[in-house]
């Protein structure tokens, strides 16, 4: 590769190490970007991605290893060294302040307003004003204004995180358009994108992280996707362990039928069926719409289209009161979301139990003990720290939100991802928890960001990309890179049309 | 302060231990004071002292249970003195003109009326308590003042079992303690037995977790907020009786103490952590305090700073020691 790019890379960082505590999350990466080109930098979910951007740009400082600009070895100590060397990032989630205008937010970092508007133009949204109020825009207007903004301030080094996410057709041709015109004046960019085709389309090179290593820069040209994808995977995952096969009744009417669901920018139309006794995956990169559905389903937030029904009845949630009552129950991924973290693993569990009014009054001390030790036996919960939440483990604080719905009694779970960043002994406990729950007629819908799950908890899968089931899976003949594959939005008939 | 630099574990297993039993030092600091007391006026610690503080210390507490269980939840409630000046007002007012029963029951219902006010702002145009009820606080003291003209009149009357509560003692116990012991029971037995004390803490620590236990916010704080008001107002009855004389700010001086008692006894005014039992020990501290200040004849205007200072250390040290934060 050296010999083959003659002049200098303007970017060149080598051998980056960074590790949170006893964590390591990148240990040998290294990425390389030459003048004018556009690279991809891709990895599976915690392969370090963002932990290397953000060592590149300055919100994060390197454990070891080192970055060249322009052949000088340099510190990017904070984000404004990190853009005074020519780096400018833009990041997945709006960086503008919400309760100010345009105008103010460019002047806040010191964007010259002339050529931010003219990218503004370029990039296809007609009609800004500089005192329009940043919180009256839509999320894609907004991505669009930080594209803008950053090319603006004319960098070497543009990094575009998840660039088109959110956006809708026209205005990713157009970023993509305007992005490769840019490659075309000098201008280089970090392109890190879920989406095949359009790395396809613009980019050069492909850089591939995993498990904090780079393990292949690969050309850009037919066919690549499969041996990135190979890489990604490596080789370390052959069979894991996977769901026994069960008889899942499903010509019945299905417990959850979810009909061309849409809501907010990112969940477009998502339909499937969710029955009785089986644990239906959900197979999805961030941010593809999953959130919103969790959300629908929980009580959380109204579609905007389409609607679900429940054993054969449309229905409709104004509160997850309403959704708990037709006996759907939501456990998050991020425990802090979920637990009174302060409080007892007791009253964790009780909770859902005290919440309506007729509830209000005398609690039955026994009774409840009963309840709340059934649930911390059948869960196995280690609850020597009896006293605060806050003190258990990730995976026994992750048991308890599952156990006060065990406290109540299952009919229907809704499981984002429950097993995030917790041991895989818990791990196994809860796939056994949620298997044996839908023996009993538990209608179980469980998304999870680690793959290899889908094979070990789920009874089958459905894949969403870009707000719609785009596949469904049989987990007892998909593997691992077939998972992968799907969750890219690559199905069998776009590699067809792909070679074509 | 010294030790905390060379004596970490120490300090931190005492803290464990404190956190433990928040109620047991701030006992020990009443204790104290109460020796420091005694020490500088030999005698003064009788039988009839303690009645008195008891006493005085009541109605405080019972405004600062208005205080606690709002904090429990993230609020505050800073019209509850306001309250109960309007429930002592209207009721000493209305019992020439109606009696003393029905007397009883307006000033009931003007007490809950504001509350009323409070909990429909809180809970469904989420504004912010602190807002919501300086906001009603102001709004019932304007319409007290009309109303005072309305009734000038009439003249106003105590009844006498509010004065006989108010004033009278049996031995270190005074009549008060009547209303307060059972009241107390109750509110201790409630915050941690019953679901809508266990919801207080709930919604205080976590409101989305709560929201997505399948509690429905709104109507905690709406509970919330009258039985805030009702307790504000029976605190504004037991009050007259001590006072005896109908006034238009009875109450409202113990306002800011009572949300002192409060943070003092271990509440968290960010939500979901304290207790009432601290609260009734901090509503005696802060009694004991005024009385030992106003012994050290210092002027009026040290005493506040001296006052002032103390809760703030009480409060800061307590803080630290807990591991609240």
């Amino acid at each position: 590769m050296t010999e083959a790019q003659a002049d200098m890379p303007i970017l060149d960082a080598v051998g980056i190490s960074k590790s949170f505590g006893a964590v390591a999350a990148l240990k040998d990466a290294s990425l390389r970007v030459g003048r004018g080109e556009i690279v991809a930098l891709m990895g599976a979910n915690g392969a370090g991605k963002s932990t290397l951007v953000k060592i590149l740009t300055g919100v994060l400082r390197r454990d070891g290893g080192e970055i060249r600009i322009n052949g000088q070895a340099r510190s990017v100590r904070n984000p404004r060294r990190a853009r005074a060397a020519g780096l400018v990032p833009v990041y997945q989630e709006p960086s503008l302040i919400p309760d100010l205008d345009v105008r103010a937010n460019l002047r806040l970092g010191d964007t010259p307003v002339e050529p931010f508007m003219a990218r503004v133009k370029e990039l296809g949204i007609e009609g800004l004003r500089l005192d329009d109020m940043i919180g009256a825009l839509p999320l894609a207007t907004l991505r669009i204004l930080d594209l803008a903004r950053a090319l603006a301030s004319e960098p070497d080094v543009l990094m575009l995180d998840e660039m088109t996410a959110a956006l809708p057709a026209d205005l990713v041709e157009r970023v993509l358009k305007v992005v490769r015109a840019e490659a075309k004046a000098g201008r280089s960019v970090i392109y890190i994108s879920h989406r095949f085709n359009e790395i396809a389309q613009i980019c050069d090179r492909a850089t591939v992280l995993r498990d904090g290593h780079t393990v292949g820069d690969l050309r850009i040209e037919p066919g690549v996707e499969d041996r990135i994808v190979e890489l990604m995977l490596g080789q370390s995952l052959g069979e894991g362990l996977r769901v026994e096969p069960r008889a899942v009744a499903r010509d019945g009417t299905p417990r959850v039928r979810v009909r061309g669901l849409r809501a907010g920018t990112k969940l477009g139309d998502v339909s499937f069926d969710l029955h009785r006794g089986e644990v239906l995956g959900v197979v999805a990169l961030e941010g593809q719409g999953q959130d919103e559905l969790f959300d629908v389903l929980a009580g959380f937030r109204k579609p905007d289209a389409g609607g679900f029904d429940l054993d054969g009845t449309p229905a409709r949630f104004g509160h997850p009161a309403d959704a708990i009552a037709a006996g759907l129950t939501y456990v998050p991924g991020d425990r802090s979301e979920g637990l009174l973290m302060a409080r007892s693993v007791r009253e964790n569990i009780a909770l859902p139990l005290l919440a309506r009014p007729r509830n209000w009054g005398a609690i039955r001390m026994k009774d409840e003990a009963t309840r709340v030790k059934a649930a911390i036996e059948k869960l196995q919960i280690d609850t020597r720290a009896q006293g605060e939440v806050r003190k258990l483990s990730g995976g026994n604080q992750q048991k308890v939100t599952i156990g006060r719905w065990v406290a109540t009694g299952v009919d229907t779970l809704l499981l984002f991802d429950p097993t995030r960043g917790i041991d895989v002994r818990t791990k196994r406990q809860i796939y056994g928890l949620v298997r044996e729950l839908s023996d009993q007629g538990a209608a179980v819908l469980f998304y999870t960001s680690e793959l290899d799950e889908v094979l070990q908890a789920c009874d089958r899968a459905v894949v969403i990309f870009n707000g719609r089931v785009v596949d469904e899976i049989d987990t007892q003949t998909a593997d691992h890179q077939l998972l992968l594959r799907a969750a890219y939005g690559l199905t069998e008939k776009d590699r067809l049309e792909a070679a074509s | 302060m010294t030790a905390s630099v060379t004596q970490t574990p120490i300090l931190r297993r005492v803290g464990n231990f404190l956190r433990d039993n928040p109620v047991i030092p701030l006992i020990v600091l009443l204790l104290v004071l109460v020796a420091v007391l005694q020490y500088l006026r030999p005698g003064i610690v009788n039988e009839r002292w303690i009645a008195n503080t008891i006493k005085f210390a009541i109605p405080l507490a019972m405004i600062a249970a208005c205080q606690t269980l709002t904090m429990l939840t993230g609020g505050i409630d800073l019209s509850a003195g306001i309250v109960a000046t309007v429930a002592s007002f209207v009721m000493a007012t209305q019992v020439p003109l109606v009696g003393v029963g029905p007397a009883i029951a307006y000033a009931m219902i003007a007490a809950v009326l504001v509350g009323l006010l409070n909990g429909v702002g809180v809970a469904f145009f989420r504004v912010h308590p602190l807002i919501m009820t300086l906001g009603s606080g102001l709004i019932a003291t304007g319409c007290l003042q009309v109303y005072q003209r309305l009734v000038i009149a009439s003249g106003s009357s105590v009844p006498e079992f509010l004065t006989w509560l108010g004033t009278g003692r049996w031995g270190v116990v005074p009549n008060a303690m009547i209303v307060f012991l059972p009241f107390a029971a109750l509110i201790l037995w409630a915050q941690s037995r019953t679901g809508f004390g266990r919801l207080l803490y709930a919604v205080g620590s976590n409101e989305r977790a709560a929201r997505l236990s399948g509690v429905r916010a709104w109507q905690v704080y709406l509970a919330l907020y009258v039985l805030s008001a009702l307790i504000a107002g029976v605190a504004g009855l037991l009050y007259i009786g001590m006072i005896r004389t109908a006034s238009l700010s009875l109450a409202n001086a113990l306002m800011l103490p009572s949300v002192a008692a409060a943070v003092v006894g271990g509440t968290s005014i960010f939500g979901g952590r304290g207790g009432y039992g601290g609260t009734i020990v901090g509503a005696l501290i802060l009694t004991v305090l005024g009385t030992l200040l106003t012994l050290l004849q210092m002027p009026e205007g040290a005493r506040r700073v001296l006052f002032g200072a103390i809760i703030l250390a009480v409060t800061a040290i307590y803080v630290r020691l807990t591991d609240q934060g």
